[in-house]
């Protein structure tokens, strides 16, 4: 039984911490199946209004009707133990929000760009944006529709230009052990990522 | 003339920011917010929407899911729990990021929980 209360024992719950991943790719490719198969409670929508003159200058003279958008995200939780919850947020599908990224991605362990093989190109910005920014690590997973794939890893990889050190894997999106193993390939990839740079360091 | 009555009567999310639109803690979408003593009655002095948050905080919740649950828009629900922050009465818990090396424990603790939850 999950219990929306994981805390109520007072100030022994300062040390409670959370993490985030971001659940990227495009428009259907199955972001909020995979975070509905291995979220611990149903999928929850929050709305974020966002201003979009204020993204990337402040310099409003340019831009005097400042418009605002609001945008629907969904997001996921999992218990790790006691201390640690794992947050999995899906990005807005669609491209006109990539502005919004910036702010969701801030602070992630990682992403998983989800892609539906059928339509590729969907993802291309997802790829895009992760590939450009080098900020957060990330890995690709491929939506598995009615148990086929299309194209192999290694084409996928070539079309979105996917750089060769991050990781693609083949998943189902409505299948919660095959989502939980994205998740863990994930965290192992964050991980190997983190050790190099110590190394460099 | 519906439409415009209906417009007015709409409250804009700034009107309970007074016009803030950054808060001053860092705090993200998965930033997890107590109140600080919940045992206590929240301050008289605080905005309704301020006090939703505090009494609702008294279970452990991330920035969003108060946000959801209160349907509040996640830039207001900012301001308000930053402020909550200010005057000690909500704690904000740590965020953790990955990005240092130093956090390499905690993921490896995250990584070890999914392998144990999703076997």
């Amino acid at each position: 039984m999950v219990s929306n209360d994981f805390s109520s024992d007072g100030k022994s719950n300062r040390k409670k911490m959370s993490s985030k991943i971001v659940i990227a790719g495009g428009f259907g490719a199955g972001k909020t199946t995979l975070v509905s198969s291995v979220s611990e409670i149903p999928p929850v929508t929050t709305e974020a209004v966002m201003t979009e003159a204020s993204i990337g200058h402040d310099d409003t003279s340019i831009t005097p009707d400042k418009k605002t958008t609001t945008v629907a995200m969904d997001f996921g939780r999992i218990t790790i133990d006691d201390e640690l919850v794992m947050y999995m947020f899906g990005t807005p599908g669609q491209a006109r929000f990539w502005f919004m990224w910036d702010d969701l991605v801030r602070g992630a362990v990682g992403a998983v760009v989800v892609v539906d093989c059928r339509r590729l190109a969907d993802s291309f910005d997802a790829v895009d944006y992760f590939e450009t920014n080098k900020r957060i690590p990330y890995i690709v997973a491929l939506n598995r529709f009615e148990g086929r794939l299309e194209y192999t890893t290694e084409q996928v990889r070539e079309a979105l230009e996917v750089s060769p050190e991050v990781p693609i894997i083949d998943f189902d999106a409505r299948h919660r052990g095959s989502g939980g193993e994205v998740l863990k390939t994930l965290l192992r990839y964050a991980l190997e990522h983190n050790r190099a740079g110590e190394t460099v360091a | 003339m519906s439409f415009r009555r209906r417009r007015s009567n709409r409250v804009r999310p700034f009107t309970f920011t007074g016009g803030r639109t950054r808060s001053r803690h860092p705090l993200m979408v998965q930033t997890l917010v107590s109140t600080s003593e919940p045992g206590q009655e929240p301050p008289g002095t605080l905005m309704p929407e301020s006090i939703k948050i505090y009494r609702l905080c008294r279970e452990t919740r991330s920035l969003a899911e108060v946000s959801a649950e209160l349907n509040i828009p996640l830039g207001v629900t900012q301001v308000l729990v930053s402020d909550l922050a200010e005057q000690d009465l909500v704690y904000i818990h740590p965020t953790i990021t990955g990005s240092s090396p130093s956090e390499n424990q905690v993921l490896e603790r995250a990584l070890r929980g999914l392998e144990r939850l999703f076997q």
